[in-house]
């Protein structure tokens, strides 16, 4: 009997279950540790740019750094400002408007934008969407020069950080509309069943059942497309004609650069000391998107945990 | 007094009717006929483009339902024909951007196709000589292959230690977390972290394919991880406690039982998170480097991918110039049909290896 109840034991501690255990959390550390590799790389190869910015650029990092952070967030937040109400539309549509059979095939037109490389959509901002901007930019310039963001004098290219941030807008939309839609589509069919039984339009129904349930859910993901928009680097690289200006205005050939598009532009280039500074500004670029992202997540893990209790 | 009070009208269906008036279930068509009537109309009246035209079909046609059943059916009624009219616009408006863009790169790009541009490299191709994209495709086929050998084994292992072992470990939590935020990373910072990561080897001013492929796993391996870690989940319990049940051990269980259930959707995860790893640019633009030649060797030298082609082939056409915009045209056009048929191929893959209920 107790060679039995031996056996059972041994069974618990059989060597495959170990190696196979061993082998998951491993796997589970690589990606600690990877993550854990780009910080440290990044501060490793960084640091000497921050400290060596005076002989590279004649001024300190953070008057070399700062004009590109501008951009990034200016360019960031342009894009979502438009892409925002778009995406809450088209999740919508999908979640709520569209009758059930249209519903799947329109899910999937919108990841197809998903699909396009980042590259393309570079090549396509330059050669197409610039030059459809340009008349408006005149426009803008010529009746509202008053308004800081349309000063003037309008680019001729159309490749301003406007138009930089319409083509992230562009990229940043499916994910925003794909989270947003899962959790419209989350509300609790009672919830929606009761406020049209009393007599609520389906506009009522959306306004007063769906967006406070998902309220927290759009929050995030608006932050999610943030962090996308704020690392995107080959779109704004190709669009942007840059001249690392700080300046509000959106319309003019001279724009702020970005920190992904400045690295991408010149990396292939540097040498020395100047591929620390790329990298530094790297550096910066990861800490933002990090908090942004961290902040999204956190937002939606804590009403995920209220929704539960 | 008992006169005045029957002579006064109780309130009746006459003051608080039941029914109003209601639109006609062909509203929104006869609008939208309208609409696109008057959009046409003053569209060759004033002499505006196809443009002008759809912008004044879809603002007419949004003022003409709302004002309709505003003035028939009350406000509240008007105020929801508003938003839902405002709603189908975005969506409208929002493809608008994606059919542009696949006319431009078909129009663009399918000129430049033919035998030559899949089976030339641009090694000493000047001017309009023929070239063509054989190096990329190359660069690109090894270096993403590189990146899902390091990601799918990682990926996949790290959702069965979630899922299987670590369901309430502090550190399964922590990965979780983690691998939330990864997905997160820009993915030049995965480049830059790559070559921080290969300088220290092969000193300054590194390129290499296999960097690339590090750099794209960075990228990859959140997305295998969070697709198998949804599939693993819908694993029903029953099945791994039948198979405890019969004195199979546990490791057995997951590759025998918990593996083959949850394939398809593996499967399908991955190969979505290679279509969105191969186009791919900021990272390879800073590791993999560029050239015109083949490399078939990971781990030396300059790689070409296709994205940092259509980059260069862009933006330093050289002169003249139209053969090599011509070739990033077609070479975009050949990436967008990979990660089209990736796309395509993940549902096909979806379908055929889902599990057999045997019912």
């Amino acid at each position: 009997m107790s060679t039995t109840i031996d056996e059972t034991r041994a069974g618990g501690r059989r060597p495959g279950d170990a190696i196979f255990k061993g082998t998951a959390i491993a796997a589970a550390l690589v990606i600690l540790l990877a993550l854990a590799g780009v910080a440290v790389f990044l501060l490793y190869e960084g640091i000497p740019g921050i400290l060596g910015a005076r002989e590279e650029t004649d001024a300190s990092f953070v008057s070399y750094v700062w004009p590109l952070v501008y951009g990034t967030l200016v360019a960031a937040l342009i894009a979502l400002v438009i892409a925002t109400p778009f995406a809450v539309g088209m999740a919508l549509v999908i979640s709520h408007y569209a009758p059930k059979r249209i519903a799947k095939p329109l899910g999937y037109v919108v990841d197809l934008l998903a699909a396009v490389p980042s590259v393309v959509y570079g090549v396509w901002g330059i050669t197409v969407l610039g030059p459809q901007l340009v008349p408006l930019y005149r426009w803008l310039a010529d009746t509202v020069p008053w308004i800081p963001f349309f000063a003037g004098p309008a680019s001729t290219t159309g490749r301003t950080i406007f138009t930089a941030g319409v083509v992230l807008a562009i990229m940043i939309l499916p994910i925003i509309t794909a989270i947003c839609r899962e959790i419209f589509a989350q509300t609790p069919t009672l919830h929606q069943e009761a406020a049209l039984a009393l007599g609520a339009t389906r506009w009522e129904m959306i306004r007063m059942a769906v967006f406070p349930y998902a309220r927290s859910g759009m929050i995030s993901a608006t932050m999610l497309g943030l962090g996308r928009a704020l690392g995107e680097t080959m779109a704004v690289a190709l669009v942007l004609s840059a001249s690392g200006v700080i300046t509000l205005n959106f319309i003019s050939s001279t724009n702020p650069s970005t920190i992904a598009a400045n690295i991408a532009l010149r990396f292939p280039e540097a040498t020395g000391l100047a591929v620390n500074l790329l990298i530094a500004s790297g550096l910066v670029l990861f800490a933002i998107t990090f908090a942004v992202n961290f902040a999204a997540r956190y937002i939606a893990g804590s009403s995920a945990r209220r929704m539960s209790r | 007094m008992s006169q005045t009070l029957e002579k006064k009208p109780a309130p009746s269906r006459d003051a608080m009717p039941l029914s109003g008036p209601r639109m006609p279930g062909s509203a929104p068509y006869l609008v939208a006929a309208a609409a696109l009537a008057v959009g046409v109309g003053l569209g060759m009246i004033l002499g505006g483009g196809l443009i002008a035209m759809a912008i004044l079909a879809g603002l007419t046609f949004i003022v003409g339902i709302t004002v309709w059943a505003w003035a028939l059916e009350g406000r509240r009624s008007g105020v929801d024909r508003l938003v839902m009219s405002v709603v189908w616009a975005a969506f409208a408006v929002a493809l608008v951007p994606l059919a542009s863009l696949v006319w431009t790169v078909l129009s663009n790009g399918i000129p430049a196709l033919s035998a030559e541009f899949f089976t030339y490299s641009m090694r000493g191709v000047i001017g309009d000589e023929p070239g063509g994209i054989y190096h990329a495709l190359i660069g690109t086929l090894l270096i993403t292959l590189g990146a899902t050998v390091i990601s799918v084994p990682v990926g996949i292992m790290t959702a069965i230690y979630i899922v299987e072992y670590g369901r309430t470990a502090r550190l399964a939590k922590a990965i979780t977390f983690l691998v939330d935020v990864m997905t997160g990373i820009p993915s030049i910072v995965a480049g830059l972290f790559a070559y921080a990561l290969f300088v220290l080897i092969f000193g300054p001013g590194v390129r290499l394919g296999f960097g690339g492929s590090v750099a794209l796993s960075l990228l990859m391996i959140p997305v295998v991880v969070r697709a198998t870690e949804e599939m693993l989940k819908l694993v029903p319990d029953e099945l791994r406690e039948a198979s405890y049940a019969l004195g199979v051990p546990k490791w057995r269980t997951i590759v025998k039982v918990v593996l083959p259930t949850s394939l398809s959707g593996i499967l399908t995860g991955v190969t979505l998170a290679i279509a969105r790893v191969i186009g791919e640019t900021a990272p390879l633009l800073i590791i993999a480097g560029s050239t015109d030649s083949v490399n078939f060797n990971l781990f030396a030298d300059r790689m070409q991918t296709l994205p940092v082609f259509i980059y260069y082939a862009y933006t330093q056409p050289g002169v003249p110039p139209d053969p090599s915009i011509e070739r990033a045209w077609g070479a975009a056009l050949v990436l967008i049909a990979i990660v089209m048929l990736l796309n395509l191929l993940a549902r096909v893959v979806g379908k055929v290896f889902a599990p057999k209920t045997g019912r």
